[in-house]
């Protein structure tokens, strides 16, 4: 147990989460502790709990027993997706969800902090200080050029950069992020883990990754977390992961790179 | 070419459209050129064109599939058939003060609840609440429930079929399978006159306009930009922390409004409501007149809903028996060879164009799409 003095530097509380599926236990027993502006990745398996545990966190499940907790006392389990969004949660997909048919800087407008009612919107104005930080996030994410592109034409990479510059956007203190790498090529990867290094401190981050040369580069002395059948195996430094027997046989010891 | 730009010729279309069907059709009308029949017939168009851009909205704007916008129309159209049925006063076959059904039930005196009807503002009010009232309380149980895609479309074909189910019966009061007919007077004018038909014309001509510009003017802003963000990835929208429930209900209950009025505008003109226009097959027939025209834009309803009525009226005059076939097949034709419907065109010919030039050429130039 954590004292409330230890308890105030955690962002993120995640005690005794169970959640089944049709007799399926995809999270067993789940602790997960976020301290504020950590980096933390979070490696395992395919089917290990991955998405699921994103999906608790923000509202998409509620878990069958056990405690989320957003800062000192928010109960996130009883607020759903876009109440928890407006405390300042953000998520990034596994696969790039970006409207399609808008254009990029449409996309990044619409994630931008604000009043999000039906009437605030209606007669929303953009205002100079906001096309302002769109265009300091166009030039973040290397798309000025491409800001009147429809999003639903950009490669696989870029659509998943234009995602996390919707994320920052949203300004959230707290950035879940699904396998960001997914279909970059390496130097894409390796800018994508420079800017989410960046961003650790003043914001609190959790990676999900296949990638294990991605996964090295973030991960630095930042702590690493393995899940295996909805349970957290081990948790530490990257190389302490890496050489613990229980992960070897579980993950890392089925390929050569993981499950990728 | 830039939004502006489009923006402009948009602009200079529906002003051109407008003074049309504003001025030059009910002048033409009165000169004699346009026969009272067809301008009729015209306004009944327009009433069509309402309901398309109700279902475009939905259906077009933020992916949900309503087969349940014939009975807002119905609705509005059944609420203005009060007032016209009060209007008849004792001209009706029993030379009763009441509507000649209810004397046909056994009424002696009129229901309460028919009373306030006698006040044209109130019908007027009641065009607009009613329908309003439906969709919310609809509305809001659906989206709060995340009733989306398919179901979301049985659901509201559901809702309409249940409406026509209740107002085929004669309890309800409302006329029951004969519904409302035999108008005689609108704001003190014989609704039988040409003058008053042209009247009508000219209002829902002004209120097709409106609503188009309205809807235009909906599309550019950023609740419109949400509106389409819901349709093409509703996830990201709720986990960016919009509620988007609350916007779809505002949008249902818009739409429905629009249909609404489309059918108070389009009683009168046709002289007649009953339940068989709340029949689920109504509904969709707009759906195929917006399929046809293009959705997500404005101005397919608009060319869809007149297309294939117009199609329609030559049809069932020329092959009655295979009008269902006609709109059956144009349907599949659509879905399968041209699904951005009408409106898509021009663009299809620009590209196909392009590319047989470029082809000619023999230059492996990409072409924009």
């Amino acid at each position: 147990m954590t004292t409330p003095r230890e308890k105030t530097h955690l962002i993120l509380t995640v005690e005794g989460v169970n959640k089944t599926f049709d007799g399926f236990k995809a999270i067993t027993n789940l602790n997960f502790y976020l301290n504020r502006g950590e980096l933390r990745t979070v490696i395992g398996p395919n089917g290990a709990g991955k998405s699921t545990f994103f999906d608790l966190i923000t509202g998409r499940t509620k878990p069958d027993t056990g405690k989320i907790e957003f800062g000192w006392d928010t109960d996130l389990t009883a607020l759903n997706e876009y109440e928890i969004n407006r405390l300042g949660i953000g998520r990034k997909f596994q696969t790039p969800s970006v409207y399609g048919d808008h254009s990029v800087w449409e996309n990044l407008l619409l994630s931008l902090k604000g009043p999000r009612g039906v009437f605030a919107t209606l007669f929303h104005r953009t205002r100079s200080e906001q096309r302002d930080r769109i265009d300091e996030l166009l030039t973040l994410i290397r798309l000025d050029a491409k800001r009147d592109w429809l999003a639903g034409q950009l490669a696989h990479g870029e659509k998943q950069w234009l995602e996390i510059g919707m994320l920052l956007a949203q300004d959230p203190q707290v950035l879940l992020v699904d396998e960001p790498a997914a279909g970059m090529t390496d130097d894409e990867t390796h800018r994508t883990g420079e800017l989410l290094l960046s961003l650790a401190g003043q914001h609190s981050i959790v990676v999900v990754e296949h990638d294990m040369a991605f996964v090295k580069q973030i991960a630095r002395d930042g702590k690493v977390t393995v899940l295996h059948q909805g349970t957290v195996l081990c948790e530490g430094k990257f190389d302490e992961v890496q050489s613990d027997t229980k992960v070897r046989e579980v993950y890392l010891g089925r390929g050569k790179h993981g499950t990728r | 070419m830039s939004a502006p730009t489009a923006r402009r010729i948009e602009f200079i279309a529906v002003a051109v459209i407008a003074t049309q069907l504003i001025v030059v059709f009910p002048l033409l009308n009165s000169a004699g050129v346009i026969s009272d029949f067809t301008l009729n017939l015209w306004g009944k168009y327009l009433c069509y064109a309402l309901l398309a851009i109700s279902v475009d909205l939905l259906w077009g704007y933020t992916g949900l599939l309503s087969l349940g916008q014939a009975l807002f129309f119905s609705l509005g159209g059944y609420m203005l058939g009060m007032h016209l049925m009060r209007m008849i006063g004792d001209l009706g076959q029993y030379k009763k003060p009441i509507p000649d059904f209810l004397i046909f039930l056994g009424w002696t005196e009129l229901p309460t609840f028919w009373k306030p009807f006698s006040s044209f503002p109130f019908a007027a009010a009641m065009v607009v609440l009613l329908p309003g009232l439906v969709a919310l309380v609809f509305g809001f149980l659906a989206f709060r429930s995340r009733i989306k895609g398919v179901y979301f479309s049985i659901l509201t074909q559901a809702l309409t079929y249940g409406g026509s189910l209740m107002f085929f019966r004669n309890d309800l009061l409302m006329g029951g399978n004969n519904g409302f007919t035999d108008y005689k007077f609108l704001l003190g004018a014989d609704v039988r006159d040409a003058s008053t038909q042209r009247a009508l014309f000219i209002a829902t001509a002004v209120t097709l306009v409106l609503v188009y510009l309205g809807c235009s003017w909906l599309s550019r802003t950023k609740l419109g930009l949400i509106q389409r963000a819901i349709r093409d990835g509703e996830n990201r929208v709720l986990f960016s922390g919009y509620a988007a429930a609350g916007f779809k209900l505002f949008i249902f209950v818009v739409a429905a409004l629009i249909a609404s009025v489309g059918g108070a505008l389009y009683v009168p003109q046709v002289g007649i409501i009953n339940p068989s226009e709340m029949t689920p097959d109504k509904s969709l027939e707009a759906v195929v007149w917006v399929a046809v025209g293009g959705r997500g834009t404005l101005v397919g309803p608009v060319i869809g809903a007149i297309v294939v009525n117009a199609l329609k009226s030559w049809a069932t005059r020329a092959y009655p028996d295979l009008w269902l076939f006609f709109l059956g097949g144009m349907f599949i034709v659509v879905v399968l060879l041209l699904p951005g419907g009408i409106v898509s065109l021009p663009g299809r010919l620009k590209t196909w164009w392009a590319r047989r030039t470029a082809a000619s050429a023999e230059t492996a130039a990409p072409v924009a799409s």
